[in-house]
């Protein structure tokens, strides 16, 4: 779904200006890292949302078909692009983010409000700028595709994992994603 | 009439002056970051990244050219703050002046406030413009003289000199804030200020300087509770008890300091129910104030956030009695200038004398002005392309249809890079300082 490709990638590019923002003259300026996760959390809201809505949607397709599929396949999930957006600073990103952004341009007004609020994962308690007092993810975990120079830092960067410019296949994304909001098993 | 907005249809604006660098490459440290008139507009001042005050001086009209206003003049330049570097936090602390505020001119000195993200100083400038001469024991080049040629006594002399301007610092008010300050402001009693940060508005007396008084404190027991912070504060015009402060939730909250010693609880809260219809990813970030202003009379207050400017009267809390889009065509294109940072740009917005015409910036070195009375606006662009002296500014039009007239710039051609953040109208004449990333342009009025 578009809305969920669009509200990925706002996520992604306010991860890595949050991350950036550490490393800028001044120090962490509050007000920009406060409105920085509203927009995460908005997006982090209609990305949680759209992707039960497909997996109602996938089980529905599941008892009605034929040869039943796993839960965690998503045939509504749309591939991954190669160009996925990169921890670089967002002032590489506006050409290519013009055209995403006109395209998409209904979506990104769609009122986050109406989405549903459940969630699949446990919601994090603490503002996604604060740092994450989560066990890390393991270097050697096979289940995720981040590497493991991604994962020394710990949940924090794990954040920056997903965004890096690696195509990350489909099931790898959710999980990823959800076990930044879970206990490290 | 001086000061007048009047109608734009009677108002033409021409250039005056430009002031600052021609070169494309912008050093970082000549960015101007705040343009203030004092009182009388006969000064003008300007902070940048770099951490210096210009100042610049009106000339006196001359009798031989009466049509023209006099030119503004450098008058004062100095280094106001320095970087400095907080060992605990390791956080280094920029030099770049936040806002400068003008005191009411007491004696022949000259005052201003100056401030960067952390500390406030108090700024004395004055001019000499003699010098004594013919001392007893030195001579004019201030060796000291031979004691065996010294046989007469004399009084020494004021002579006068070539006038030199000299600014001090008077007092520095330091280690009160442990967020950002974004504003200060001077109040009508002449005898106190305020300071605001993220989450905090402190009262100062000006003449002491080691400690302050917390008015305000919105930080949450829970940090993780934070939902907004204060973006802008000032003092009311006349009454010296009273003061507004601006959040980032597109509220402003007016406070009275005889109700109580922190004034967490405010006297009336200014909100505007938000459009359903414009709801998006990024409402939140559009309906932040990014600056507050108290019209001269006291009457009004206007608010900038990103697409708007909105005038309220400080007898209605509900909504505002006027609403200016300053560039709606932007709304649609959020999401680019989410990811180009553009969207975090704070705006100021500014008066005219009788509060009948406001003025804010935009993109492309293009800036608004709005008529409240005659219900009409206009768009002018700060360029060196229009730099004949007395050449009347033409006003711009941005298409936002699918048809682009001649002589209209479409949306995907403005340059985001050349933004007007900061203008400053002169308390009296039909005279304007709009600055532009490293450049102050001075318009005026056409006079006939």
């Amino acid at each position: 779904m578009e809305v969920n490709a669009e509200a990925r990638r706002i996520l992604a590019v306010s991860i890595s200006k949050l991350y950036a923002s550490r490393t800028q003259r001044g120090g962490l300026r509050l007000h920009r890292s406060l409105l920085l996760s509203l927009v995460m959390r908005s997006a982090r809201d209609i990305y949680h949302s759209s992707r039960e809505s497909e997996c109602q949607s996938s089980e529905e397709r599941m008892d009605t078909s034929s040869d039943p599929e796993e839960g965690q396949q998503q045939p509504g999930m749309p591939e991954p692009q190669t160009t996925l957006i990169s921890s670089e600073p967002a002032q590489e990103e506006p050409d290519s983010a013009d055209e995403e952004c006109e395209i998409t341009e209904d979506k990104e007004n769609l009122s986050p409000t109406r989405q549903s609020r459940k969630r699949r994962g446990k919601a994090s308690a603490a503002p996604d700028f604060l740092p994450i007092k989560r066990a890390r993810l393991e270097p050697g975990e096979e289940r995720y595709a981040a590497p493991p120079s991604c994962c020394r830092s710990g949940a924090g960067d794990s954040l920056i994992a997903l965004s890096l410019n690696r195509v990350i296949p489909p099931p790898n994304i959710h999980t990823a994603y959800e076990c930044l909001h879970k206990p490290h098993r | 009439m001086a000061g007048a907005g009047g109608g734009n249809s009677d108002v033409q604006w021409c250039f005056s002056q430009v002031k600052g660098a021609i070169d494309d490459e912008v050093a970082e440290a000549d960015i101007i970051s705040t343009v203030e008139f004092n009182h009388s507009g006969e000064l003008l001042a300007t902070g940048d990244k770099g951490g210096r005050v210009v100042i610049f001086q009106q000339e006196p009209e001359s009798k031989n050219q009466p049509q023209c206003r006099g030119e503004y003049n450098v008058y004062s330049t100095f280094q106001s703050h320095e970087p400095e570097f907080d060992y605990l936090k390791s956080l280094e602390i920029e030099e770049k002046i936040n806002k400068i505020r003008w005191l009411p001119q007491q004696n022949a000195a000259q005052f201003l406030l100056s401030t960067n993200d952390k500390t406030i100083k108090l700024w004395k400038i004055s001019e000499r413009d003699k010098r004594p001469e013919g001392y007893n024991l030195k001579e004019e080049d201030g060796r000291y003289r031979d004691f065996h040629t010294v046989n007469t006594l004399r009084v020494p002399v004021f002579m006068p000199m070539d006038l030199m301007v000299e600014a001090s610092p008077r007092r520095v008010f330091s280690n009160a804030h442990t967020y950002h300050i974004n504003s200060i402001s001077v109040n009508s009693d002449c005898e106190t200020y305020l300071s605001a940060d993220d989450l905090r508005v402190n009262l100062w007396n000006l003449e002491i300087n080691d400690r302050s008084f917390n008015i305000v404190d919105i930080k949450p027991a829970n940090m993780e509770e934070l939902t907004e912070v204060i973006t802008a504060a000032e003092f009311h015009p006349n009454q010296c008890n009273t003061f507004v402060y601006s959040s980032s939730k597109g509220t402003i909250r007016l406070c009275d300091m005889r109700a109580a010693a922190l004034c967490d609880q405010h006297s009336k809260l200014f909100e505007e129910p938000e459009d359903p219809n414009n709801r998006s990813f990024f409402s939140e970030i559009i309906s932040s104030i990014s600056d507050v202003k108290f019209s001269h009379s006291g009457r009004y207050l206007m608010t900038r956030d990103y697409l708007s400017v909105k005038i309220w009267d400080l007898n209605m809390e509900t909504r505002p009695v006027e609403t200016y889009q300053v560039h709606e065509y932007l709304r649609s294109k959020l999401c680019s200038l989410y990811e180009n940072d553009c969207i975090f740009d704070k705006f100021e917005c500014c008066w005219n004398g009788n509060d009948s015409v406001v003025m804010t910036g935009s993109y492309n070195n293009f800036f608004r002005m709005f008529d409240r009375g005659y219900r009409q606006d206009v768009t002018l662009e700060a360029s060196r392309e229009n730099g004949k002296p007395r050449s009347v500014l033409k006003p711009r039009k941005v298409s936002t249809g699918g048809k682009r007239k001649k002589d209209e710039i479409s949306v995907d051609s403005l340059d985001f890079n050349k933004k007007i953040l900061h203008t400053a109208w002169h308390p009296l004449d039909n005279i304007i300082a709009v600055a532009t990333t490293n450049n102050l342009y001075i318009f005026e009025e056409k006079l006939n």
